[in-house]
């Protein structure tokens, strides 16, 4: 049936039609809807790992079992799962395993537009990029006759613009993939360097042969043009764009299969061509590949290493007509992502930043603490480097940092791998505090269940890690629980925890104000007889509170009646509506 | 047939995706190759959001540039001005007079533009601008702004009305079909 489908729906498809069984992930944008629309099907066993490492060493174990697996991760989770990704590219498979990673160039929920082609070619294993919903879904399936005929685990690459894209896929039918027999090998599967040097030379034969396989592919195609004053190589969104500005003129070599690179089909091209054009998003990969093989090529000479491409932007190097609009003649002001009304996190950061804490923060939406007006954290770097960091800081600094010093970490993030830090300072005992702000949930991604939850990918009843039993068996005794919308709670636990001569952990605890059980408040209003226009309530950037002719007014659409304003309010004049949230 | 393009825009958690779902459909259904490219993840936290549907004989890029939107649909008006410089010269503006103050307007850092509607026009724009907000809670939900929009949209988009109205049954739950259809209406009447 022909359909619109998301590019990471395709692909969860395409794992479905492939017959895999067994998908393990850690959610990030723009990853994450693959394998939430895999958990959909009931012939898939879906869960959410603690990390991408596991995630990955979980889809490992289920291809050595003999099933197909699958796991499923943004750029910079492949980065955590890099220790496992090098040496299953010597171990090899047993059924096929396919790996998504999904990038993000422009940045639009991350923190580095990293280009992970590059983990392809330096961990040899092969890399298919689709252009569009359907190549998703096809791409998807190839990646496991590929990676059963070669023996290797396979990449399958997005970028936002296909991950998020909705394009016409036609479905098919899942087929079963037979059930391949464990059998003990340890040559094969003990990388001791006895037998890893055994497997290197199988691993390099392989590239070789999957060059080969890429010349004749069709996952490479040429797409002829009369005007052969440039012939231009490309894949994924960026061909999209060359096609929607060029609508055929030059010859086009679309890559389908990013590594390893087909060398004579490249040289082919480019002698049937006047100049090559490499048209790719973030770094040279493709140029440098061509470059190698001692053909000149124009690339990142004129295309940026920098963001996302678009058509406009291909019109202009290539010398086509560039559209243009007109903007207002006035500077708007911007709309940056805040937290949201009732969010648990504004109490806490309102309070870190009351005490002039110096707050290491993580990843999540908790980051949104580094935003006017609270303006709390002043780092964030990866995954669970609040906790190790501040350890670090105060190691450094001692008693002149420990006092005001701490790091923030969701719940989700804790799990991932902010555990490993804490254990850290624990063992090697620096007076450093550390709060998770446990909203119950992985908020940033989309509300996906993690390990302290108690709900699987399903939203069944699942193992539940309690948070409180977990830091004080890692050796923290104090170990307390407050509510981050009560603020003089708040204050007393950061201001007692930080005076403490030993290692402490805060667990701020309210769930995420989204999720559909929380039940909130009626609305406030502002009563403006009372109030003096102080704004003390504008202090904690809520956005349903502004100053409307010196007043303080709520928004009644948006406010939730979290009253956190109203303990800051020192006239009172925060009044609830009482009409039904 | 040239690749028609509109762009929804508006501020994360106004739910856009009901829209751009709905033209999707009907876009399919009509026979068009389509493609619609939507924001997921930290930008939709309150941040301006956009979601793009582009429709012809064979699309290729998932995005829209600038001049290039035949139409414009905006939840909000501040929004609606953000995104103006995507217009393609002719193209129309569809808008809800709603206003959601953004962070640095809450915090006093910046005021929030007056007169945008005949600033927009001053510029060159078609500029229909109405309060969907309160005809969405006249077919009783404000939730529905988004099927005000798109009635309003219908206007101008030169698709038969038994097209609209199989799509809106399609797209939404069946509960929720009266009110939704009478937001349609509303938008469109209006």
């Amino acid at each position: 049936m022909k359909q619109l489908m998301l590019g990471n729906a395709a692909a969860a498809r395409g794992l479905w039609e492939a017959g895999v069984c067994v998908v393990s992930s850690y959610p990030g944008t723009p990853s994450t809807e693959i394998t939430e629309e895999a958990a959909k099907y009931d012939e898939i066993y879906a869960e959410w790992a603690p990390n991408e490492k596991v995630a990955m060493e979980t889809a490992f174990g289920a291809s050595l079992a003999g099933k197909r697996s699958f796991c499923g991760m943004k750029h910079v989770g492949l980065n955590v799962a890099a220790d496992p990704l090098f040496t299953c590219s010597y171990t090899g498979v047993n059924a096929g395993m396919v790996i998504v990673v999904a990038d993000d160039a422009g940045m639009h929920s991350s923190q580095n537009e990293q280009d992970s082609r590059h983990y392809a070619r330096s961990a040899k294993i092969p890399m298919l990029e689709p252009a569009d919903s359907a190549e998703a879904l096809a791409f998807a399936k190839k990646a496991y006759e590929l990676s059963e005929q070669f023996d290797t685990p396979v990449f399958l690459k997005m970028c936002t613009r296909i991950a998020h894209s909705q394009s016409i896929v036609e479905t098919g039918e899942r087929v079963e993939a037979p059930v391949k027999p464990y059998q003990k090998n340890i040559a094969k599967y003990v990388m001791t360097p006895a037998n890893a040097i055994k497997r290197h030379p199988i691993v390099e034969e392989r590239t070789k042969k999957l060059a080969e396989f890429a010349e004749t592919s069709d996952l490479n195609r040429i797409e002829d043009g009369a005007d052969k004053s440039i012939g231009i190589i490309t894949s994924s969104t960026s061909y999209q764009y060359v096609q929607e500005v060029c609508k055929g003129q030059f010859p086009v070599l679309k890559l389908g299969m990013i590594w390893p690179l087909p060398e004579n089909k490249i040289r082919d091209f480019a002698k049937s061509v006047q100049k090559l054009v490499i048209v790719e998003e973030l770094d040279g990969f493709i140029e440098t590949y061509v470059r190698e093989l001692g053909l000149d090529c124009c690339g990142k000479e004129a295309f940026p290493l920098l963001g996302e491409f678009s058509q406009n932007l291909i019109a202009e190097k290539l010398e086509q007509p560039v559209h243009t609009g007109k903007a207002l003649d006035e500077a708007l002001p911007g709309r940056p992502p805040v937290m949201c009304p009732g969010c648990p996190h504004r109490g806490l950061f309102y309070t870190l930043a009351k005490n002039k804490c110096t707050v290491l923060g993580d990843i999540g939406c908790y980051t949104l603490g580094a935003a006017p007006p609270l303006s709390a954290i002043e780092m964030t770097l990866c995954m669970g480097a609040s906790v190790s960091a501040t350890h670090g800081f105060n190691k450094a600094l001692g008693k002149e940092s420990e006092g005001k010093t701490v790091a923030v970490i969701g719940d989700s993030t804790f799990m991932h791998s902010g555990m490993t830090g804490l254990a850290n300072i624990a063992y090697n005992q620096s007076n450093s505090t550390v709060i998770i702000v446990d909203n119950s949930i992985t908020g940033m991604t989309g509300h996906q269940q993690n390990p302290t939850t108690g709900y699987n990918i399903k939203g069944d009843p699942a193992g539940k890690i309690d948070l409180e039993s977990l830091c004080k068996a890692m050796g923290i005794r104090r170990v307390r629980v407050v509510d981050p919308y009560d603020l003089a709670a708040c204050d007393a636990a950061v201001k007692e925890e930080l005076a403490a001569e030993e290692p402490s952990v805060i667990i701020s605890r309210r769930p995420c104000a989204l999720l559909k059980y929380v039940k909130h408040n009626a609305p406030l209003k502002v009563n403006t007889d009372k109030c003096v226009g102080c704004k003390s309530c504008m202090k904690i950037g809520c956005p349903a509170i502004s100053i409307k002719e010196g007043k303080a007014h709520v928004d009644d659409t948006l406010c939730v009646g979290c009253g956190i304003c109203t303990q800051l309010c020192p006239m009172d004049a925060f009044e609830s509506t009482g009409k039904e949230a | 047939m040239e690749t028609k393009n509109i762009m929804i825009v508006g501020v994360g958690g106004q739910g856009s995706l009901l829209a751009s779902k709905l033209l999707g459909k009907m876009l399919l259904e009509e026979g068009y190759d389509v493609k619609v490219s939507e924001v997921h993840g930290m930008s939709q936290r309150g941040g301006s959001v956009v979601t793009y549907v582009r429709y012809g004989d064979k699309v290729y890029s998932p995005i829209i540039d600038k001049g290039e939107a035949d139409f414009i649909v905006s939840f909000e008006l501040l929004e609606a001005a953000r995104w103006m410089e995507y217009l393609k010269p002719g193209g129309q503006i569809v808008t809800s007079t709603q206003q959601i103050d953004p962070m640095p307007v809450v915090t006093g850092a910046a005021a929030y533009p007056e007169d945008l509607v005949a600033k927009m026009k001053a510029s060159g724009a078609k500029v229909d601008a109405l309060d969907c907000l309160a005809l969405a809670k006249e077919a009783g939900s404000s939730k529905a702004v988004n099927l005000v929009l798109m009635g309003r949209l219908s206007h101008y988009f030169g698709m038969a009305d038994e097209v609209w109205q199989k799509a809106i049954e399609t797209s939404v739950p069946a509960k929720f079909l009266e009110l939704n259809k009478k937001a349609f209406e509303l938008g469109k009447n209006a």
